[in-house]
Order: structure tokens, then sequence, then C-alpha cells
């Protein structure tokens, strides 16, 4: 019997959880690639919580002003500058990458490779424009404002540090990430899941969705609040 | 719901997800844009994050159609991170609090913008 057919056949809800830890058996009825990207999403949660949790210490302990991110993330087409407009327009890239990625996800497992490959190919494209705009946003503190990891001209000298280490490793996620997944547009281009299966796509989307996830508390916590 | 053709759902699902991701992302940006200030502000930010951290894990991530056995790994040890939230929270308000009263920093204190540095409708020629 299949691992699969065996979890179907398996009880549910908390009976089923009780059942699949207690057994001497599988505990978890997916693939191993998939198991092993969530405890590593898991762990990476983990490593993102502390630098956030750094954040919140930080800001709350410091008594100098906290610069306001609504100005200095405002940016001027022609008129009047538009507060946060780039991080907005940032995030709505984002989302739309994880749209295309969630489709691309749903294409792999009708086994439409070409469907798949251009959806994720639109995933890495969304992603490295992601990364384009922050690199504009990071040329744009650190040349016209003269933001520093150790200070800054408007307030809190740690609003740079925290700046540069919060949205450089997430920026450092989703390069990552664009490489992974055009790795992974190849392969199913050339077929090289036709026999393994497409759980890979899925596998992939998860790392993809997770980088969306943490914007998500980024944009509300460094951005926002 | 899972079968061994692995996740596979409705298109629908996922179109409607996207749309409610475009809509809530855009209402956040509104609190920022209509500079809602105060408790308001802190209340809709927190629940706009929410409601779109809680569609991507539950349907893009597919969280909400796995096993139980799954879904408490991956949602179980994250919650001990709410204690040290808290902590250092607590932590962070007495470091604050000895600063003003016995170390005479100032509370009263104003942040600049990029505005006051370099005057007016500032950075249009690096911005385009």
């Amino acid at each position: 019997m299949s691992e699969a057919a065996v979890a179907d056949k398996a009880a549910h809800g908390m009976k089923g959880m009780v059942d699949d830890w207690s057994a001497d058996k599988q505990a978890y009825h997916v693939p191993w690639g998939k198991a092993m990207m969530w405890l590593f999403l898991v762990s990476d949660t983990f490593i993102f919580t502390c630098f956030l949790v750094g954040y919140l210490n930080v800001r709350m302990t410091t008594t100098d002003p906290w610069p306001l991110q609504s100005e200095i993330f405002a940016l001027s087409f022609g008129g009047d500058p538009i507060p946060l407009i780039l991080i907005a327009i940032m995030t709505f890239v984002l989302i739309t990458s994880s749209g295309t990625m969630a489709m691309a996800v749903n294409y792999g497992y009708r086994k439409d490779k070409n469907t798949t490959f251009w959806l994720i190919c639109a995933t890495a494209l969304f992603g490295a424009m992601f990364v384009g705009m922050q690199v504009f946003e990071w040329s744009k503190l650190i040349f016209d404002e003269g933001v520093r990891p150790w200070g800054n001209p408007f307030g809190a000298a740690q609003f740079g540090s925290i700046f540069f280490m919060v949205t450089g490793f997430h920026g450092l996620h989703v390069s990552i990430g664009v490489i992974y997944l055009l790795w992974v547009a190849l392969r199913v281009k050339r077929g090289y899941y036709d026999d393994k299966g497409y759980e890979i796509v899925e596998i992939a989307g998860l790392y993809w969705h997770f980088v969306d996830l943490v914007w998500v508390f980024i944009f509300a916590f460094f951005y926002l609040l | 719901m899972a079968s061994d053709a692995g996740q596979q759902h409705p298109l629908g699902i996922y179109y409607k997800v996207w749309g409610l991701l475009f809509v809530v992302s855009l209402f956040s940006y509104l609190v920022d844009y209509f500079q809602v200030e105060g408790a308001m502000r802190w209340t809709l930010v927190l629940i706009f994050m929410v409601i779109k951290a809680g569609f991507i894990i539950a349907i893009f991530m597919h969280v909400v159609w796995e096993r139980m056995a799954l879904v408490f790994t991956i949602l179980g040890p994250p919650v001990v991170l709410l204690l040290l939230i808290g902590f250092m929270a607590v932590e962070g308000n007495y470091t604050e609090e000895a600063r003003f009263t016995y170390m005479g920093h100032d509370r009263d204190a104003v942040a600049l913008t990029p505005s006051d540095l370099h005057g007016g409708g500032h950075g249009e020629e690096e911005a385009h």
C-alpha cells in the first residue's frame, strides 16, 4: 500500500495526529522534500522573528525619535511626494508573484509543462522586479539621504541598522528564491519531473509564499507602525 | 483531501485569495495614506496583517488541507516566540522609562524628515 493510501484510510483530526505520532511509523504523509522544506521554513521563522524582536526592543528602548517611514519612503512622480508609495508597489509586486506561483503549482500537478514553465518564470520575473526596486530604495537611502547602519540624519541611529539588516536579509531570500525558481522552471521544461512527480513545484512554492509572508510582517511592523 | 496527486485544488479559490490579498494590502496602505494615528492605526494594521498572513499560510501554502500532524509541527513551535516578544516588550519598556527618568533623555524629541533636510519637494532629480 502506498503512503498516500495509508493516509487516506487513517483517522483525521486530533485522533489522526495522535495515531500518526504514537505509532512506530512515518509521521508525515507528504514527500520527504516537502517535510524538510517545512522544517527549514519553521527555522527561518525563528530567524526573522529574532530580527523583528530585536527591532521591537531597540525601537522601544531608544529615546531618540524614530524616523517617519511614511516620509522617508515617499516618492515623487513629478508632483508632490506620495507617502510610502514605493513600498506599496513592492508589496503589490510580491503579491502578484505569489498568485502566479500558486497557479504554477496547480498547473504543475496537471503536468502542463509549458504553462507551469511560464508561470514560474513570471514569478521569478516579479521577484527580480522586487529586488530591483529594493536596490533603488537602498541606493536612494544610502546616497541621497545618507542613511548608514550606524546613523542617519533623521533620528534614532538604530533605524539604519534595522533597515539594512531586515530588508537585506529578506532581499537575500527573494534573490535566492529567484535563482531557485529559474532552476526548477528549467527542469520542468526539460521534463525532468515527468517520472519523479511535480511535488517540487509545490515545495518551491512553499518557499516563495514564505518570502511573501515575511514581507507581510516587515511591511506592517517596519513600514506602517 | 490530500491524494497521491499532491495538493490539487480548484483555481477559483486561488483567484479569490489573490484578489483578497490585493484589497487588504490596499487597505493597509490607505491607513498610512490617510494618516490614521494612535490605537486605530495599530488595530487596523495588525488586523490586515493577520488576515493576509492567515490566507497565505492557509490557502497558498495549503496548510488548511494538510494533516494535523504536519500542521502542529508547523504552527506549534513558533508559539513560544510570543513569549519572547512579551519578555522583550516588558524589558524594552523598563529600559526606555529608566533612560527618561534617570538619564535625562528628552521625552519630546521630534524626528526630522527628508523635506526638513532638503527643503520642499525633494529628490525628483534622482527619482527619475
